[in-house]
């Protein structure tokens, strides 16, 4: 791991050189654009590796958002916002990677629960199901008011989410996903992809396989749901919609089916061309007009270069890099 | 009336066909046999438009013209008069008897005719008329093996690809349906036969090919085929 | 108290004959190509704003609704060229980013064409008389929905089981290679499959703006995934199974509401979903399907 120690460091030069040099605004775009990595690296692991397509990435966050921020909201406020809110968690007021990881476990456990019984079924299902989830979830926060203010979302969260933050978990994500895909896990996983029957044949676990990579992905939507949450200081139930799942699948397909060099790249331009979009959208007075560009492109891409750009492996820069021992 | 020449198909990756050529002339029953996965099936469903050949070609000649089959689209196909009746009977289980005859003559441009053809085929297969009205799922295999073939012939075949007529059927029911078969043969319906059981086939059969490995190990007369040594060891059943 | 009952029971019937309209054309594309078209319910949304559309030049209703289907239809089959033909031979998945990729798109157009502020969508003044009904009376309005469905119902039924194009359309979903040995142009059927199911979802969306007054671009999505459970409570593949599993959905929304105390009410969409997934666990063919497994 040698040259992933000299690629952790690099990354994290730029962020000190970012940290230093960036105003407010562009320290939040880059904070943003690294949880989108985030989130699409571990959404690839289902809908990548796998050859699931789970939707549910939303409803994750907002599990792991709702959850960290109730854990970290300052204490003497939570009587009023939270009025249900048993005593023993309302003299509470934690930090940030506690409230975190609770928040992402607690998405890993819902996603072992709704696994269960939809990753026996193939395809379409868990799509259809994981978007029900979305609308559970959402339907749940909006009603539970005594906890969540409801509709009114949770405002006035302390802002402890910063690039160094945003950039270690991402770093996290990555690690734990390059490392599952060059391992048996990973190749089990790709097995399932291209041929499901012949896989299970050879005695595969079909079920434990996509539960792994499904909870896992679950629980890093979790942790980016709080970091997202703590970045811009407010959640409601909408904040993670249908949309976002959306343009992360584009992120994904677009990026290669598989490929976390893919993914990453794809997220990366894709976040700043929807950024550099908005403006456009503004002055035209066209609101959706980037979400339908984003989709045409998506479209185009299934049709005539369905691998992606970048089809299901690494380029070989990239895996040389990290593959070969430094000397 | 058939012409195949170096014929090269792919299912996915695997190069099944590797370079077949043969003929089948009008008036005769050919038989393909050979051994599981030796390219049988995949031969049909080429000819009949399923699959497309990467090279080669698949020539009909029929009343002077020459077609060339490998463009076109399985139901173009169809109304040409080439019918495809495909392994393992499939007839559709959840249509009626009576609908699965009439999906038979579906690709017919002139509908004039369809009912003296249901006539025809409830005389050769009197038990489809009297299940007219019944799920074709609810038949015996046998049936399902005669609604099959009636289905076919509906289409009014001029070459008539049958995919394993006798799978899985009880003696008896091979009989009446290979004694079908050659009586279609003699009403002027020209017939390539695919079959595991190479006897039977070549009893019936004016010629053969062995299909062995995606390639015609041998072809010839079919009392040649039946009397060689080769034959009758891998395909017969006989100790040569 | 009977006026009580009577009126929920219409209301379940109302609601399961909209979900029931919407869950076939799931069911009937479903059941030929495997896939589910995600764009679907945006066809009611669609449906929707032509009927709004065409009562502002003044068009009677009976032809309103003819048009609607014809909306309806001709959607469907753009979106079958568009995001289905071309990716009909790619793994399933594929197809279900590219139908998601559709709705993304419909629902937008929709927002820049008529922003994504709800409009009112009113049916004539007539439609709210109230109709003895036994010993109670029900809104014009919701008998016309049921029987309009009932009506589309009865056609679709001639047209899968009298006719050629119907034949041909049940032999497709059976066996799509077979169907093609016979003669069978599984272009045209998958066609007509996409047309007829998304001419009822467009007129399902006409009754939707009528019954619940308002309309936006977003609108047709989640009664579209609800449509959807639908006809996995019937069996995914299955017209009857489709209408079943839309009336029963519709029934035990109403029944949620009108049995629960009121602060439960909004819990209606999760208890929907919940039941998905329960479904998913015990009965996942749903009552009348065939098995949903993939065809290897």
């Amino acid at each position: 791991m040698g040259r992933g120690l000299v690629a952790l460091g690099l990354g994290a030069a730029a962020v000190a050189v970012m940290q230093a040099s960036f105003n407010d605004y562009l320290l939040t775009l880059a904070s943003i654009i690294l949880i989108n990595v985030m989130l699409t690296t571990s959404l690839s692991l289902t809908n990548g590796l796998t050859g699931l397509f789970s939707l549910g990435h939303p409803a994750f966050m907002t599990i792991g958002g709702y959850v960290a921020a109730i854990l970290t909201y300052p204490a003497r406020r939570k009587g009023f916002m939270m009025p249900e809110l048993p005593e023993a968690l309302a003299v509470q007021q934690w930090d940030l990677l506690p409230s975190l990881l609770v928040g992402g476990t607690a998405a890993a456990l819902i996603a072992v629960l709704v696994g269960f019984p939809v990753l026996r079924l193939r395809g379409h299902y868990l799509a259809v199901a994981t978007l029900g989830l979305i609308i559970i979830v959402k339907v749940l926060v909006n009603n539970m008011d005594g906890y969540t203010r409801g509709g009114l979302g949770l405002n006035g969260l302390p802002q402890l989410t910063n690039l160094w933050w945003v950039f270690g978990w991402t770093a996290l994500s990555i690690i734990v996903c390059w490392r599952i895909k060059h391992s048996s896990l990973g190749r089990t996983m790709m097995a399932l992809r291209e041929n499901y029957m012949a896989a299970q044949c050879m005695g595969v676990s079909a079920l434990g396989i996509s539960l792994i990579a499904f909870v896992t992905g679950a629980f890093f939507a979790g942790v980016a749901g709080g970091l997202m949450a703590h970045l811009i200081t407010v959640i409601t139930p909408g904040t993670y919609s249908v949309v976002l799942a959306f343009n992360l699948v584009v992120m994904i397909v677009v990026g290669g089916n598989g490929s976390l060099t893919g993914a990453i790249v794809a997220t990366v331009i894709l976040s700043i061309a929807s950024e550099a979009l908005r403006p456009v959208e503004e002055a035209l007075e066209l609101y959706g007009l980037s979400q339908v560009i984003l989709a045409l492109c998506l479209i185009l891409m299934l049709i005539y270069r369905p691998g992606g750009l970048f089809g299901s492996a690494e380029p070989a820069l990239v895996r040389r890099w990290f593959t070969r021992r430094s000397p | 009336m058939l012409e195949l020449v170096d014929l090269h198909v792919y299912r996915g990756a695997t190069h099944v066909l590797r370079g077949i050529s043969m003929t089948v002339d009008e008036g005769e029953v050919v038989a393909l046999i050979g051994a599981n996965g030796a390219g049988k099936t995949t031969t049909l469903q080429t000819v009949s438009g399923l699959l497309r050949p990467r090279t080669g070609e698949v020539t009909l000649r029929s009343q002077g013209r020459r077609i060339a089959l490998a463009a076109q689209a399985p139901e173009a196909i169809v109304r040409l008069g080439v019918v495809h009746c495909p392994e393992g009977r499939q007839v559709f289980a959840s249509l009626s008897v009576e609908e699965n005859l009439m999906i038979g003559a579906y690709a017919r441009r002139q509908r004039t005719g369809i009912a003296a053809d249901l006539a025809r085929v409830h005389d050769l297969f009197p038990i489809l008329a009297e299940r007219r009205a019944q799920r074709a799922g609810s038949l015996s295999g046998g049936e399902q093996m005669m609604l099959a073939v009636g289905r076919a012939l509906m289409a009014r075949p001029r070459l008539l690809l049958l995919d394993e007529p006798s799978l899985g059927l009880a003696p008896q029911m091979v009989e009446t349906i290979f004694a079908v078969i050659r009586d279609l043969n003699r009403a002027g319906v020209t017939i390539l036969l695919v079959e595991q059981n190479a006897a039977m086939a070549l009893e019936l059969a004016h010629r053969g090919y062995v299909l062995e490995n995606g390639t015609i190990a041998l072809s010839g007369p079919a009392e040649a085929l039946l009397a060689d040594e080769q034959v009758k060891h891998a395909y017969l059943g006989i100790a040569g | 108290m009977t006026q009580y009952y009577v009126q929920q029971l219409v209301n379940g019937l109302t609601l399961g004959s909209l979900y029931a309209l919407v869950a076939i054309g799931f069911s009937m594309i479903y059941g030929i190509v495997r896939l589910i078209n995600f764009a679907h319910g945006d066809i009611a949304m669609v449906g929707a704003f032509s009927t709004l559309g065409l009562v502002a030049v003044g068009a009677p209703w009976p032809v309103t609704i003819l048009v609607v289907l014809a909306v309806g239809a001709l959607a469907g089959v753009t979106i079958e060229a568009v995001a289905f033909r071309p990716m009909r031979n790619a793994p399933q998945v594929t197809g279900f980013i590219a139908t998601l990729a559709v709705s993304v798109v419909i629902q937008n157009v929709g927002i820049m064409v008529f922003s994504g502020q709800p409009r009112n969508f009113l049916f004539p003044d007539v439609m709210r008389t109230r109709v003895p009904l036994g010993p109670a009376t029900v809104s014009l309005t919701d008998l016309v929905i049921v029987g309009v469905t009932v009506v589309l119902m009865s056609l679709l039924v001639v047209i899968v089981h009298r006719t050629r194009l119907g034949m041909a359309m049940r032999a497709t979903a059976e066996n799509l290679q077979v169907a093609r040995l016979m003669g069978i142009d599984i272009n045209r059927t998958i066609m007509a499959a996409f047309g007829l199911g998304s001419a009822l979802a467009a007129v399902a969306g006409l009754m939707w703006g009528g019954r619940f007054g308002q309309i936006d671009p977003l609108f047709g999505f989640v009664p579209g995934l609800k449509a959807f459970v639908a006809s996995v409570i019937g069996g995914v593949g299955s017209i009857g199974g489709a209408v079943l599993g839309g009336y029963l959905l519709g029934m035990a929304e109403v029944l949620f509401v009108g049995l629960l105390p009121p602060e439960y009410a909004g819990y209606r969409d999760a208890l929907v979903f919940t039941t998905l997934i329960l479904i998913l666990l015990v009965l996942p063919n749903g009552l009348l399907g065939r098995g949903v497994e993939d065809r290897a």
